[in-house]
């Protein structure tokens, strides 16, 4: 990382993007503590995650205001049961057991996987898998999940599945995301802010809609939707008024389309 | 020329990974396996150098059936690139790893030496010659596991899920190496969910769910039949999802490129304003 300012807002939907190691996965292990306590090396600078200073606060306190989903669970997963896993770090810290019941049901709940509760992570699909990862992380009520390229090694119909469910913690649950992900044209739709980092830096960050309209992002190893290209290339031979706006998914563009049509 | 011939492969826990598998694929050919995670794609590459050998049924490679030859053999003409390239690794270097099959296959000194600068220049790997392979970051990895087949040439190269932890950047230099190294006569089999990398190569594609081949053709066929890859827990390619969504403007579901399918919008749309 190189001379890094950032602000992120509760609530926000953050897209890391960039190419593969330029600093995202990097940049992640900033706000649960893991830089600087588990990693080797030199941080220079200050990272403060919901007014805790990073340096000064062990990643067992930071990891309860903002939980890390990895690449790959199985890294993640250990426990014989879901729910043994889902309740582990709740335990760790000596919650009371109503507690543990309560928030590990209720992390369950959320992630719509109750029906795993009893059964053996080893036995658990790749997309599942993820779940019960995150939601390990989500009995903690952490306030910001970071998530490091989570549908990597899932099929695309499981990689939807689990970016809606991310989705629907930001809408529903108000929980700040930090994605760091390929598959932008499944999130950008709902992505609040697109960070792009290349080499260590930032070097665009703003509303999706607009770094995508005015920047070519290609370079820095982003892939832009195939519908962004079609609208880009749409705007260029049709008058510009009859696109208002970039869509970022099908379904957007198929909408002013069919206004068009209508008129 | 490969041949599966009725091919069932059960795992020693009883799970049936293939299923009457009748497969040709023809000297020089692209193909792509895909289908969801478990349909049974890794498994069938690793029937292709004799790692599985079928409990029922045959596989044959250029006439040699796999159940009567070993996987060294076998391996001098098939080579497979597995989905996480550091289980391939063990040497000290980036160059003895490259040189370590080739000294097995008992090439001479010098082939070797051309061989490895050949294959370290090709993936541009040349500046860690010297480094481990451990250190390489995971794009990198993944060329240096393709560097290492491509070393001995192998007639037959099968890529699992080439394109996982890959940006655009190192996708668009896959589909580039994967035409080179066809161009050069290569028989090339990949596995993978990607469909938009798949959309981009455009080889003939085989559909696999549960084990079984559910449907073998072009990609322009295969990844325009949106039922049939929902059955596959596939999703279409972008531009195929859009350009079935527009029906109502006369548009048919269809691989294309982003600009070709801009452009028969605006001629659509041209006429509808015109109209009005």
């Amino acid at each position: 990382m190189r001379e890094v300012n950032l602000e992120i807002n509760e609530g926000e939907f953050v897209v890391l993007a960039g190419r593969s190691g330029c600093g995202k996965s990097t940049l992640l292990r900033c706000f649960n503590g893991l830089i600087p306590h588990f990693y080797d090396g030199e941080m220079i600078g200050k990272v403060e995650v919901c007014g805790l200073d990073t340096r000064q606060h062990p990643p067992y306190i930071l990891s309860q205001y903002a939980g890390m989903v990895f690449q790959n669970p199985d890294n993640q997963l250990f426990a014989l049961t879901v729910e043994a896993d889902v309740a582990f770090a709740l335990e760790n810290l000596s919650f009371p057991r109503d507690e543990i019941k309560e928030r590990v049901d209720q992390a369950l709940k959320i992630m719509g996987i109750e029906e795993l509760r009893d059964k053996s992570t080893l036995e658990l699909s790749g997309g599942q898998k993820q779940k019960v990862a995150i939601a390990s992380i989500l009995a903690m009520h952490p306030k910001i999940l970071l998530l490091d390229e989570p549908t990597s090694s899932l099929d695309p119909f499981s990689a939807k599945q689990l970016i809606d469910t991310i989705i629907s913690l930001n809408q529903k649950h108000r929980i700040t995301i930090l994605i760091a992900e390929h598959r932008l044209e499944m999130l950008l739709p709902y992505a609040s802010r697109i960070i792009i980092i290349d080499n260590g830096r930032i070097v665009l960050d703003g509303n999706p809609r607009e770094i995508l309209e005015k920047y070519d992002v290609i370079p820095y190893g982003v892939s832009v939707p195939r519908i962004v290209k079609v609208v880009m290339h749409l705007k260029k031979t049709l008058n510009n008024s009859l696109i208002p706006w970039t869509p970022l998914s099908v379904e957007e563009f198929v909408d002013i389309i069919r206004r068009w049509e209508e008129k | 020329m490969i041949i599966f011939e009725n091919v069932e492969y059960v795992y020693p826990n009883g799970f049936k990974a293939l299923n009457r598998i009748n497969l040709e694929v023809n000297s020089g050919e692209v193909v792509a396996l895909m289908g969801e995670n478990g349909a049974g794609k890794t498994t069938l590459l690793k029937h292709l150098n004799g790692l599985l050998k079928p409990t029922s049924g045959r596989v044959l490679i250029d006439g040699v059936d796999t159940r009567h030859s070993t996987v060294a053999s076998l391996s001098r003409k098939v080579g497979i690139v597995f989905q996480n390239a550091e289980d391939m690794f063990f040497s000290p270097t980036i160059q003895e790893e490259i040189a370590f099959a080739l000294n097995n296959f008992h090439f001479p000194g010098d082939v070797i030496r051309k061989r490895v600068d050949w294959a370290l220049k090709f993936m541009e790997l040349e500046e860690y010659r010297e480094k481990s392979p451990f250190l390489l970051s995971g794009g990198e990895k993944k060329r240096l596991a393709l560097a290492i087949i491509l070393a001995w040439s192998p007639d037959i190269v099968a890529l699992d899920e080439p394109t996982v932890g890959q940006d655009i950047l190192q996708k668009e230099k896959m589909i580039q190496i994967i035409r080179q190294a066809n161009q050069q006569g290569k028989t090339i089999i990949i596995s993978s969910h990607d469909v938009e990398f798949i959309a981009e190569l455009k080889p003939r594609i085989i559909l696999m769910s549960k084990g079984r081949i559910v449907r073998d053709g072009p990609s322009e066929e295969v990844l325009t039949d949106i039922s049939i890859l929902q059955e596959c827990r596939l999703l279409p390619p972008q531009i195929v999802s859009l350009t079935s969504k527009l029906d109502f403007l006369g548009l048919k579901p269809k691989l294309a490129r982003p600009e070709e399918v801009a452009n028969e919008i605006a001629r659509r749309v041209r006429h509808l304003v015109n109209y009005s």
